[in-house]
């Protein structure tokens, strides 16, 4: 079980003043969600919380130690990220793609063995790709390539989740599957894990997260739990956008309107 | 590829090896005189006439061996930068590396310097070239391999405008031991061993990074997300292939194709493994640079052609048949 804290943080955004110093704690078993238009630092925030952006001011501890004293090997047996975008490099099939997942468990002489290839396999069944593992990831749809990307996180098995929208690509039942397995990673009984994700969808924020962190272009934030940061008023200032608000199924659902 | 099969690396790497290994019997049996296997294996148990000692142990002997070093140093060379930046175009000659080791081998000559002078100006030039590269290329904010790439290219080109330059001013009588560097030869290669040890050197200390290499090759912010040090790993590579170009530089001055060629071949046929292919290209680049040279010695013997049209001559053709079929 592990817990991801931001002290006094604030995000380097390129030609941006400072904004808000980001003081929040991600206790395992919570599931949050950044909202925020284009632009405003969500990919920035997460990328600096995983330790691969140095931040302005301020600190990111996991179970209270820095990361700088961590180091990055044990940042990511604790930590995953699931990127936005991918670079294709060489050719790889997925089998291979998700087994670079488990690169921080191994010593730098130890091959894959049967049990990492057993996690990969079992991994990539989770999200609905093992159909596809002897293809080369350059021949996969973008959904399959975002599945592959959740699964490879999976493969690593860390302690924090964090998901840059992670239900980019994806048609409506994966979209809701890789929600509801975040979810089940946060609420996994003995190991919940603490999970942060950028995301789009107001109504999916709205469903599947315990507690949001909204991000204004201007670098202001809020964060709190779920039912206190869904005011309407609020997310049309977020966005820029009129919305209007129903109830299906006890959860508030937004729609954009003219 | 079945799980269990697809972590063997042993197979691919001893076929390399034996096909290495009939490649330098054949550069030994074949020349202006031939000689048969049993006459080699004569020689080697310290036996057969004075001449077939002489051509055997004084001449072919280390020019194969040379060869064989060369290039794999080159192919190991080619590999470290593809993956450093994940472009199948990278190579020390494309990046400048070799013009700067060459700009610095015919420094060291046009001061009348020799020996290892020859090879330290050399791997100055390279590692001078790979700061140059790296530093301009990085500038303010981050750098883009295609950015690093057209970096390099420039640089490469000025390294050429700078060796036209040296060669002009350069008294007449030192221009043939400078036209050597240029034109990739192995004739005037001296002893084996140096090359051979540093190419043994470089792919043991790879050994371990293997996996980290592969990690690498998918972009340097997920390999820091899978625990890599990105920054200290990008300049191992680029130090092992600054050593591994001034040596291959040094001991045959410039022969291209080689690091291209090799591992984008080797990577068509057995994946992108770095922990398989780098052995692999240092093998293959050998056996290629090996075969090339025998050809280059034979084919017009007695006259002698650049080991470097050789390598094209072979390398253009295999290379577009493989792309063309590749999966």
């Amino acid at each position: 079980m592990s817990r991801l804290e931001a002290r006094e943080l604030v995000i380097d955004v390129p030609g941006r003043r400072s904004g808000q110093a980001l003081s929040f704690s991600i206790e395992p078993g919570q599931v949050w969600g950044v909202l925020g238009p284009n632009g405003a630092g969500k990919t920035t925030l997460l990328h600096t919380l995983a330790g691969l952006r140095a931040p302005r001011g301020g600190q990111v501890l996991i179970d209270g130690r820095p990361l700088a004293a961590l180091g990055r090997r044990q940042v990511a047996r604790l930590l995953g990220l699931v990127f936005q975008d991918r670079q294709d490099g060489f050719p790889a099939t997925v089998r291979e793609t998700a087994l670079i997942g488990r690169h921080p468990w191994l010593s730098a002489w130890q091959m894959e063995g049967g049990e990492d290839l057993r996690l990969a396999e079992a991994a990539l069944e989770r999200l609905d790709v093992d159909h596809l593992a002897e293809r080369l990831v350059s021949t996969l749809s973008g959904g399959e390539r975002q599945r592959l990307a959740i699964a490879t996180v999976l493969t690593q098995a860390p302690r924090i989740w964090l998901a840059d929208e992670p239900t980019n690509h994806l048609d409506l039942h994966h979209q809701t599957a890789v929600m509801a397995l975040l979810a089940e990673q946060a609420a996994e009984a003995g190991e919940g894990r603490a999970v942060m994700m950028c995301l789009h969808d107001l109504n999916l924020a709205a469903r599947w997260c315990d507690n949001l962190l909204l991000l204004y272009p201007d670098g202001e934030a809020c964060w709190g739990p779920r039912d206190a940061m869904l005011e309407p008023a609020a997310l049309e200032a977020l966005y820029g956008q009129r919305l209007a608000t129903a109830e299906i199924d006890g959860a508030p659902v937004f729609v954009p309107v003219r | 590829m079945t799980p269990g099969a697809r972590r063997s690396l042993w197979p691919p790497l001893a076929v390399l090896a034996l096909l290495g290994l009939a490649a330098l019997l054949l550069s030994v049996t074949v020349g202006s005189v031939a000689l048969s296997l049993g006459d080699v294996w004569a020689v080697m148990l310290g036996e057969g006439s004075p001449l077939a000692r002489t051509l055997v142990l004084d001449l072919r002997v280390p020019r194969s061996l040379s060869a064989f070093a060369v290039g794999g140093l080159l192919a190991v060379a080619g590999a470290l930068m593809q993956v450093l930046l994940r472009n199948p175009l990278a190579d020390p000659y494309v990046l400048g590396l070799s013009g700067g080791a060459a700009v610095g081998a015919l420094a060291a000559m046009l001061a009348g310097l020799g020996g290892a002078v020859i090879t330290g100006s050399a791997f100055a030039g390279a590692f001078f070239s790979t700061l140059l590269v790296f530093g301009l290329a990085h500038g303010t904010g981050s750098w883009t391999p295609s950015r690093l790439l057209l970096t390099g290219v420039v640089v490469a080109a000025g390294w050429g405008a700078v060796i036209t330059l040296m060669l002009a001013i350069s008294p007449a009588e030192r221009l043939p031991g400078m036209l050597y560097w240029l034109m990739g030869d192995l004739s005037y290669s001296r002893t084996p061993w140096p090359p051979l040890a540093l190419l043994l050197l470089i792919c043991l200390l790879l050994m371990p990074l293997g996996r980290s290499l592969n990690v690498m090759a998918r972009g340097p912010l997920q390999a820091a997300a899978l625990g890599v040090n990105v920054r200290p790993l990008e300049w191992a590579i680029h130090l092992a292939a600054s050593a591994l170009t001034a040596m291959a530089v040094t001991t045959a001055g410039s022969i291209g194709f080689v690091g291209l060629v090799v591992p984008h071949m080797l990577r068509l046929v057995l994946g992108n493994d770095q922990r398989l292919i780098l052995p692999a290209c240092a093998l293959a680049g050998g056996t290629l640079l090996v075969l090339a040279d025998t050809l280059a010695r034979t084919l017009i013997a007695p006259e002698q052609l650049p080991v470097g049209v050789i390598t094209a001559l072979l390398g253009v053709p295999t290379f577009l048949y493989l792309l063309y079929r590749s999966r």
